[in-house]
């Protein structure tokens, strides 16, 4: 297993993927992608455990959703750091002919995605899906799955998270990213959510809350807190809050960076604030 | 000229829910979803023999395509249930997304569809859901005419590789076709030869254009009949070759003509071979309340209506 400080040596590697990625097709989300980009490298590097190879059914291993697929360039640059596709394809993000669409699909036969996302509230129920999949097929391994928390305006979440309780789907861990941000402003201007925690335990699940989303360390502790809870007939709910486009300064705090991509001058200010650790693409 | 006998009427939602059965038996991948109508989707016995595979979802169909396009990562074949205006125009970017761009092996399962529901009117009468259905990329739209057909399709769907719309309805029509039928996605099925004109039917409208055949054939004029149980893919070589015969078509189905099998026809005889078209179909309106005899006349969905657009067509040669 790999320590802390490789894993954030990764997550700054990432961060400047993220960056570049969105740069150089002037669009894309960096701002919920930094956000979650040491979620995304605890996930893909310690907590779940996966097969190398990929198969669509990812029967005997754990899996992963992404439901708010705008965060697309922080997915495709963990997935191929995890060896699922060569780095080199980061340079395809969001351009003609590329498996690597402006939100994850299977459509383009890209290694790591097992669903389509980006039209925001369907991924909870996918989710929840394949982890009755797995009980049918005896598989004990978990399905993890990632929800924006403005995604849970939409409707057809309630549904989902009404069921999974109703049918102790307890294999399940889905991750809201509280990072209080949405297009239009924060969260409380938009539709305030209310209180997520009690919405979430009202509703029969088990909620596990990572207070430093950004910190490698408690999201390791956060999460394996989160696994040792499941089997036990309730679906789990992490709350994980994190800071929208950390560890670009100018990014961070702020919706304004949710679908927009940086200038030269923003991106060589970013880069210089998340130093080549591994090597770019 | 061949004639049909009615062995009994029943409703074709009940061939799906005796093809779900047997599926049940046969193929333990099968799972069936169902949004609180069990009793009216005839899930009952699935669910009674496997329990296990049986997902009750609640009145949430938006969550019940998600489901199922999730059970089929881990090999899964789920059979979604619920009426057809709840397949379809509720849940489309559902469809859409998780199930038709993801490309997942869902079999979606429509019953009460088009008029045919009666009293309920018209939030349950769809009549745009071939329309909205055949639209999307990949997406099998099947609509079998009976009983026996119904259950037959409902078998073959589940060795078909990808997502299917399967449409079927509430009352007791005549079931004519064989019991135990092989069924082909895709390959029409000529029932009976003629040369004045051409008459495709789908669903419940393939009775009625046996009916209309029969009084035609009284009338002295010889029509073929052809049941289009397939919309998507469309068997436009048996449409060709039958218009090259008769040189007229008439297209009958329980759906509005903007969307349905009609246009589909047109669009094959416009790039092939432009030939004189009549649409029996509803005319981009919404149903009301009725009995389903009373409501298929006052739409314009019956024999009596297939047999005065054959009238139409044959002048326009």
């Amino acid at each position: 297993m790999a320590n802390i400080q490789q894993l954030e040596d990764l997550t700054t590697q990432v961060r400047r993927d993220i960056l570049r990625m969105v740069h150089k097709v002037n669009s894309g989300h960096p701002g919920g992608s930094l956000g979650c980009a040491e979620f995304f490298v605890s996930l893909y590097n310690v907590i779940m455990d996966r097969h190398d190879n990929f198969e669509m059914d990812g029967i005997g291993e754990d899996i992963f959703f992404l439901s708010n697929g705008h965060i697309s360039p922080v997915y495709y640059s963990v997935l191929a750091r995890s060896g699922y596709f060569s780095v080199d394809e980061l340079n395809t993000f969001r351009l003609i002919d590329s498996r690597l669409q402006g939100h994850p699909t299977t459509h383009e036969g890209l290694p790591g995605i097992r669903i389509a996302s980006g039209s925001l509230g369907q991924g909870m129920s996918v989710a929840l899906g394949a982890a009755q999949a797995k009980k049918l097929n005896n598989d004990s391994h978990l399905v993890y799955s990632l929800h924006g928390d403005g995604e849970l305006q939409e409707g057809q979440n309630w549904e989902a998270i009404m069921y999974a309780a109703g049918n102790n789907v307890d294999n399940i861990i889905a991750t809201i990213d509280l990072n209080g941000q949405q297009i239009d402003g924060s969260t409380d201007q938009v539709l305030p959510l209310g209180n997520v925690k009690a919405k979430f335990e009202a509703f029969g699940w088990t909620v596990v809350e990572i207070n430093e989303g950004n910190n490698i360390e408690a999201i390791l502790n956060g999460m394996a807190e989160a696994k040792s809870k499941t089997g036990q007939g309730k679906p789990i709910c992490v709350l994980l809050k994190t800071v929208m486009g950390n560890g670009v300064d100018f990014m961070m705090h702020t919706h304004a960076w949710h679908g927009k991509a940086p200038n030269d001058e923003q991106l060589a200010i970013g880069l210089a604030q998340n130093p080549e650790t591994l090597g770019d693409y | 000229m061949k004639t049909y006998i009615n062995t009994g009427s029943k409703d074709t939602r009940s061939g799906f829910g005796a093809g779900l059965t047997e599926l049940g038996k046969t193929n333990e991948n099968v799972v069936a979803l169902c949004a609180d109508l069990i009793g009216s989707l005839k899930m009952d016995e699935f669910k009674a023999n496997h329990p296990e595979r049986f997902f009750q979802v609640g009145i949430a169909e938006a969550n019940m395509i998600g489901l199922a396009a999730g059970m089929t990562i881990g090999g899964k074949i789920p059979f979604t249930g619920t009426f057809a205006n709840f397949s379809t125009g509720r849940v489309y970017d559902q469809i859409r997304q998780s199930v038709a761009y993801s490309g997942k092996n869902v079999k979606i399962c429509a019953s009460h569809a088009g008029l045919t529901l009666g009293e309920d009117g018209a939030t349950h009468q769809i009549l745009e859901d071939i329309g909205l259905m055949k639209m999307l990329p990949g997406m099998v739209v099947i609509n079998p005419c009976d009983f026996n057909q119904t259950k037959a399709a409902t078998i073959a769907i589940a060795d078909h590789d990808g997502p299917v719309y399967l449409r079927f309805g509430r009352p007791k029509v005549a079931n004519f076709t064989p019991e135990n039928q092989t069924f082909e996605i895709g390959k029409a099925v000529h029932l009976i030869e003629g040369t004045d004109v051409t008459i495709v039917a789908t669903g419940h409208l393939v009775w009625e254009a046996l009916e209309a055949a029969k009084e035609l054939n009284e009338k002295g004029i010889s029509a073929e009949v052809i049941n289009i149980h397939t919309i998507k893919p469309l068997d436009k070589k048996a449409i060709l070759d039958s218009v090259g015969k008769t040189g007229c078509i008439v297209t009958a189905e329980e759906h509005n003509y903007l969307g349905g099998l009609g246009e589909s026809v047109a669009r094959v005889l416009a790039t092939n071979k432009p030939t004189p078209q009549e649409f029996v179909a509803t005319n981009d309106t919404f149903g009301e309340s009725g009995t389903p005899a009373q409501l298929m006349e006052k739409y314009g969905l019956n024999a009596d209506a297939i047999v005065k657009a054959t009238e139409r067509v044959i002048k326009r040669k």
